[in-house]
């Protein structure tokens, strides 16, 4: 239970995702369950996809017609709950926050985590963003299969278990 | 004597906003700050912070308390900083007295905001005396400021959002952080940031706490156990796991204790805090001219801390300069701020204790 453990349940999880079919280009989700007063994903879209609001605790809704997939707001994120995700024909892929070291490099096959922190498989490196402008939280683009859409989340080195 | 129209004790993201927003009016002030450095605990914050761009949402903290030196920085010529200063005492004739390195002082000054902040609580247990427990505090000092590791397999007691935090900067330094203890039946903070840990594989343990630490030069371990509904050890479910440091984060208790030594009216607030000093709407204190603002008239996140900082230093500024030129929009702008802060769940506790504190009648 998420209030219990940090683990959001499999419902809550699918309710941030658009139906797949629009996931053939990249959208942002967006987990942010609570109302926290917060508005950075909104305020750095360049494209005005994301909408909270006067009122910054209202939780942000993304459109997915407007949004382009560009991750903008998954560094910006102060709770690391945006991610990126789309289907490309049998794979998944994400772009996801990570500010941890080493970094991965591209190519590189690392640990798919879920939520709970399990391996569910290997997730391949095919690019890391790191720009001034992240403020050292770097975007990682990773693929999986595409069974995990609903679980992968976040990686984790390989040399570490 | 040394004079000054305006002191506010204490540099942190209160206080110093609070200097620049009266510096900005033309108000002369001079802070007097115990640390070495402006910025208070900014400076050991190393995440992003919540909230909107004017409270610098999504810059790290020790980046904030940057902006906010360069900030103070255009004000040079009106602020006067004085660092490594511990005031020691505030007495009714608004008569500071002042220890720094090795010299007592005194300054008098017309008007005082009181921006002390707040001190970390700690929970009673066997041993929590032993090397190797911290506060959540001496954490972030150690690691983050000093670059110092304050043990390798940690257990953080507190799934507040000072708790969960730390427990994600300890792991971003390499410390296995082995599990998060929360008395309460709920996590305490942001559950993004409780997310943030259990996708590392941190988990989170509910109605859970530490009954002791075992050890004879430092700790070595520690006995934790389930809690009932009223917060009692449930016997036999004690399970001892071997650390090599803990880390309390149990909340923070607001420094009102120069405030009660002037004689300021102290309320006890739990919502708050604990003990606050009775303000006005205006930030005053139940003593003419002496002002509080900050985690010390109320504990909340720092992005509240610096916008409150502003608003007492427009107060303070208009009680000595009189009229403001846009003193109405400044205002407004602040207190919307604010309102924006508090109106959430999350603002719950602060909305409930401040009006609490309205209801106490006048100062």
């Amino acid at each position: 239970m998420l209030e219990k453990n940090g683990v959001p349940s499999k419902e809550q999880v699918i309710s941030c995702f658009p139906e797949s079919s629009i996931l053939v280009k990249p959208k942002a989700i967006i987990e942010c369950y609570q109302e926290i007063p917060c508005n950075p994903c909104e305020t750095s879209c360049p494209f005005d996809a994301i909408k909270i609001g006067v009122d910054i605790n209202t939780r942000p809704i993304v459109d997915t017609s407007l949004c382009t997939g560009c991750g903008i707001c998954v560094t910006k994120c102060p709770g690391l709950a945006i991610i990126v995700a789309s289907i490309l024909n049998d794979k998944a892929i994400f772009k996801i926050p990570y500010e941890f070291l080493p970094s991965p490099k591209k190519d590189e096959n690392w640990n798919a985590l879920n939520r709970e922190g399990n391996i569910i498989s290997k997730g391949k490196i095919l690019s890391v963003l790191d720009s001034r402008k992240q403020e050292k939280t770097k975007l990682i683009t990773v693929e999986v299969s595409k069974e995990y859409l609903y679980d992968f989340i976040t990686i984790g080195c390989p040399d570490e278990r | 004597m040394k004079k000054t129209p305006m002191l506010i004790i204490g540099g942190g993201p209160a206080g110093l906003s609070c200097a620049i927003q009266a510096a900005s009016l033309g108000q002369s002030v001079t802070i007097v700050e115990r640390s070495h450095s402006l910025g208070g605990q900014l400076v050991k914050q190393t995440h992003k912070f919540f909230g909107s761009e004017k409270q610098y949402a999504s810059v790290r903290g020790f980046k904030i308390a940057e902006l906010l030196i360069q900030e103070y920085e255009k004000y040079k010529d009106l602020i006067e900083v004085v660092l490594d200063a511990t005031v020691t005492g505030l007495y009714p004739d608004k008569v500071c007295t002042i220890v720094q390195n090795g010299r007592y002082y005194k300054i008098k000054s017309e008007v005082i905001v009181v921006a002390t902040g707040a001190s970390e609580k700690f929970i009673a247990f066997e041993n929590n005396d032993l090397p190797g427990i911290y506060g959540a505090g001496a954490v972030q000092t150690l690691m983050n400021q000093y670059g110092v590791l304050p043990g390798n397999k940690i257990v953080m007691v507190g799934s507040g959002n000072i708790g969960l935090i730390v427990s994600y900067q300890l792991m971003q330094a390499g410390v296995k952080v082995v599990s998060v203890l929360e008395a309460a039946p709920l996590i305490g903070g942001y559950l993004v940031h409780a997310s943030k840990l259990r996708r590392l594989g941190v988990p989170i343990h509910t109605s859970k706490s530490i009954l002791k630490a075992n050890g004879s030069a430092c700790v070595e371990s520690i006995v934790i156990a389930d809690l009932d509904d009223s917060w009692n050890p449930i016997p036999g479910t004690e399970e001892t796991v071997e650390v090599d440091a803990v880390c309390v984060s149990v909340g923070l208790s607001p420094m009102h204790q120069l405030l009660s030594m002037v004689g300021a009216r102290i309320l006890f607030i739990p919502e708050l805090g604990g003990w606050v000093p009775k303000v006005s709407e205006c930030h005053e204190t139940s003593v003419d001219n002496i002002f509080a603002c900050g985690d010390l008239s109320g504990v909340e996140e720092a992005s509240s801390a610096m916008v409150e900082g502003r608003l007492t230093g427009l107060f303070a500024a208009r009680r000595l300069l009189g009229t403001i030129d846009n003193d109405e929009s400044i205002h407004q702008d602040l207190i919307s701020q604010l309102e924006g802060l508090r109106s959430g769940p999350f603002g719950k506790k602060t909305r409930e204790g401040l009006l609490q504190m309205k209801e106490e009648g006048q100062c």
